[in-house]
């Protein structure tokens, strides 16, 4: 059991606020990424939890307990730090068993609990090396089996795998969703890369400029993002944002004119006949149609086998990104007519906050 | 090619000159200790002559050259352990709980050292004479410690500031405390950085001769003393005094030449890996 509330914790360095105010509910084992641009104090934040930074105000509790002024070393969390900062005196071993020996933990169950975290970490054959004769992968490994032994109530990961080659990133990201399922423990994972957090997140915390920006799920963040920073922030293409004006509301949503095409989105919320608003809408949800709404000239042909780009500029001079499954035929510099469902576009009002959608996405519930 | 030649000559030139600048003194002292004292002060200086060690067993005669060293290694490792006892625990507390006055406090402790040491010679001397510490080891070390301080708390900083902080961190999310920290993570990193400021403070130690002239008389008295005996009240005996700094600087010589590696790394701060 280890659940974590954060509750308008603020962070200040001398007259200099870098997080405003965060209030976030971890349960027990889920898995919470942290994710913004670099600067927007996600890794701060992690260090507050840790008890490596102070904390200027509010109230953190894990278990329900207040442990503002609780020194790391008794906070029972576990961290695994981007640079792996291990002990590069001692062996593997003695890296693994370090918090146990800390902790008085008496010698036949150090052993026994180091060795249970090399078998699962496949460490078994470097126990006796020291870190400098590791490669990046089996550092990072024994970093991890660092915060394992010691079954903390928390694991806090800091962009753990930003060090390594992309081969070995994909491979460690489904190690780590394992590990995570096989622990049953409740972790939190900054990263900066959006296919870490989409794929290992129960939930997903988009900061920017130490404010949430939003909290959900990894695909209620992708199919329903309150704002415009997360709309752009989530997703690879990123959205294509169209300037918009509101023509008119009804039952069915708001009616609209962008890039010289009308449409109709499936969205709520008070808009005047008039107002400027912006359209997103994903690359995927763009489509070649000879009868679509939007006209414009093929620039660019990006194909990658499985998925084919396509860089369109509409007749009004905005670029869009157009992403189509398998090897699309359509060749560059040719006119082209793009259609799309208007149930798969978002519309933001003049301040990028989201106009409410009137129909949920499935998986987004 | 022929311009980087000649560059190369040039600073094997420039190399050598300097080198044999420097040894030329001590080369000429180890020469002169084996002279005669008439042959000792000749002119011109000779520098084909009959060796003799009879200097060196005149100055074992009129002092016990072991009792002097005895205390220049007791003074010296002394005052270098004491302190080191202050420095590292001041040097963490810079190094890895900086405030916005660390900077400062750093740079006034080092503009200590550029008070002339002649000017507090009278407190000084004034304040051993009323705690009775004239002429004893355990006064000269505590000023050895003291005279070196500054210098030993500024590469201690610098050594510790190599230390990745995130080691650090990670040592307290194991549940390390200060002291473990200190002890297990700390100290063990940073071995080498504390051993080269050793090795520079013991070579501090072992030359000071200002205050070990004015504080000791015989009972503390270092090599240095040892060496200042010997250009006293009966003129200058130059082959004698030669063989009295010779024996002196010998040990200090050849301690400094096995350290070498060790003490430019020291004496560089830790700016070159």
């Amino acid at each position: 059991m280890a659940t974590l509330q954060l509750r308008n914790l603020r962070k200040s360095y001398l007259a200099h606020e870098v997080i405003k105010g965060v209030d976030l509910e971890v349960a027990d084992r889920e898995f919470v990424v942290f994710v913004g641009p670099s600067g927007c104090g996600k890794s701060t934040l992690l260090r507050m939890i840790a008890g490596l930074e102070e904390i200027t105000s509010g109230d953190l509790l894990i278990d329900g307990q207040r442990v503002n002024e609780v020194g790391p070393a008794d906070r029972g969390l576990a961290m695994v730090f981007q640079s792996y900062a291990l002990y590069p005196h001692m062996t593997v071993r003695d890296n693994m068993g370090f918090a146990l020996r800390m902790a008085g933990v008496p010698k036949p169950e150090r052993a026994r609990k180091v060795a249970e975290a090399a078998r699962i970490l496949q460490l078994e054959p470097y126990l006796d090396r020291r870190p400098k004769e590791l490669s990046g992968g089996q550092r990072q490994r024994v970093a991890i089996g660092r915060a394992i032994v010691r079954n903390p109530r928390i694991f806090l990961f800091d962009e753990p795998l930003s060090n390594l080659d992309a081969a070995l990133r994909g491979q460690m990201r489904i190690e780590l969703a394992r590990l995570h399922e096989d622990l049953q423990a409740t972790m939190i994972y900054v990263t900066h890369d959006q296919v870490e957090a989409m794929t290992l997140a129960d939930k997903i915390v988009v900061l920017q400029a130490g404010r949430v920006e939003q909290v959900g799920s990894p695909l209620e963040l992708y199919h329903h993002p309150a704002n415009l920073f997360v709309a752009g922030f989530i997703g690879s293409p990123r959205m294509n944002l169209l300037e918009a004006r509101v023509l008119g509301a009804d039952g069915a949503g708001v009616m609209l004119e962008a890039a010289g095409a009308r449409l109709t989105v499936p969205a709520g919320g008070a808009s005047r006949p008039g107002a400027a608003v912006t359209l997103g809408i994903r690359p995927e949800a763009l489509r070649p149609d000879p009868a679509g709404a939007f006209a414009g000239e093929v620039r660019l042909v990006e194909r990658l086998g499985g998925l084919t780009l396509l860089h369109v500029t509409l007749v009004g001079g905005e670029a869009v990104v157009v992403q189509i499954e398998g090897s699309d035929p359509t060749p560059a510099h040719a006119p082209v007519r793009l259609g799309v469902e208007g149930a798969a576009c978002h519309v933001f009002d003049a301040e990028g906050q989201a106009l409410p959608a009137l129909g949920r996405h499935p998986l987004a519930a | 090619m022929r311009s980087s030649r000649r560059q190369m000559l040039l600073a094997t030139v420039l190399g050598w000159g300097a080198a044999l600048l420097l040894f030329f003194p001590i080369f000429w002292m180890v020469l002169t200790s084996f002279k005669s004292e008439i042959a000792a002060i000749a002119t011109p200086p000779q520098f084909l002559f009959a060796p003799t060690l009879e200097s060196y067993a005149e100055v074992q005669e009129r002092a016990d050259y072991l009792h002097f060293a005895l205390n220049s290694v007791l003074i010296s490792v002394g005052g270098t352990l004491l302190a080191l006892a202050f420095a590292i625990p001041a040097a963490y507390a810079m190094a890895f709980h900086p405030t916005a006055r660390t900077r400062s406090t750093l740079l006034w402790m080092l503009s200590t050292k550029m008070l002339p040491p002649v000017g507090v010679l009278v407190p000084i001397y004034l304040l051993f004479r009323s705690l009775g510490i004239l002429d004893t080891r355990s006064g000269l070390v505590v000023i050895y410690a003291l005279m070196n301080l500054p210098i030993v708390v500024w590469m201690l900083f610098t050594f510790f500031k190599e230390v990745p902080g995130e080691i650090l961190e990670a040592g307290r999310m194991d549940g390390a405390r200060t002291g473990s920290e200190f002890w297990h993570l700390l100290l063990p990193l940073s071995v080498p950085g504390i051993a080269s400021t050793a090795l520079l403070s013991l070579i501090l130690c072992w030359n000071e001769a200002f205050w070990s002239l004015n504080l000791t008389t015989s009972e503390a008295a270092p090599l240095t003393t040892f060496i200042a005996s010997f250009s006293s009240p009966q003129g200058l005996f130059f082959a004698k005094l030669s063989a009295a700094s010779t024996i002196a600087v010998a040990p200090i010589l050849v301690f400094g030449w096995l350290s070498q590696r060790q003490l430019v790394r020291g004496l560089t701060f830790g700016a070159v890996k």
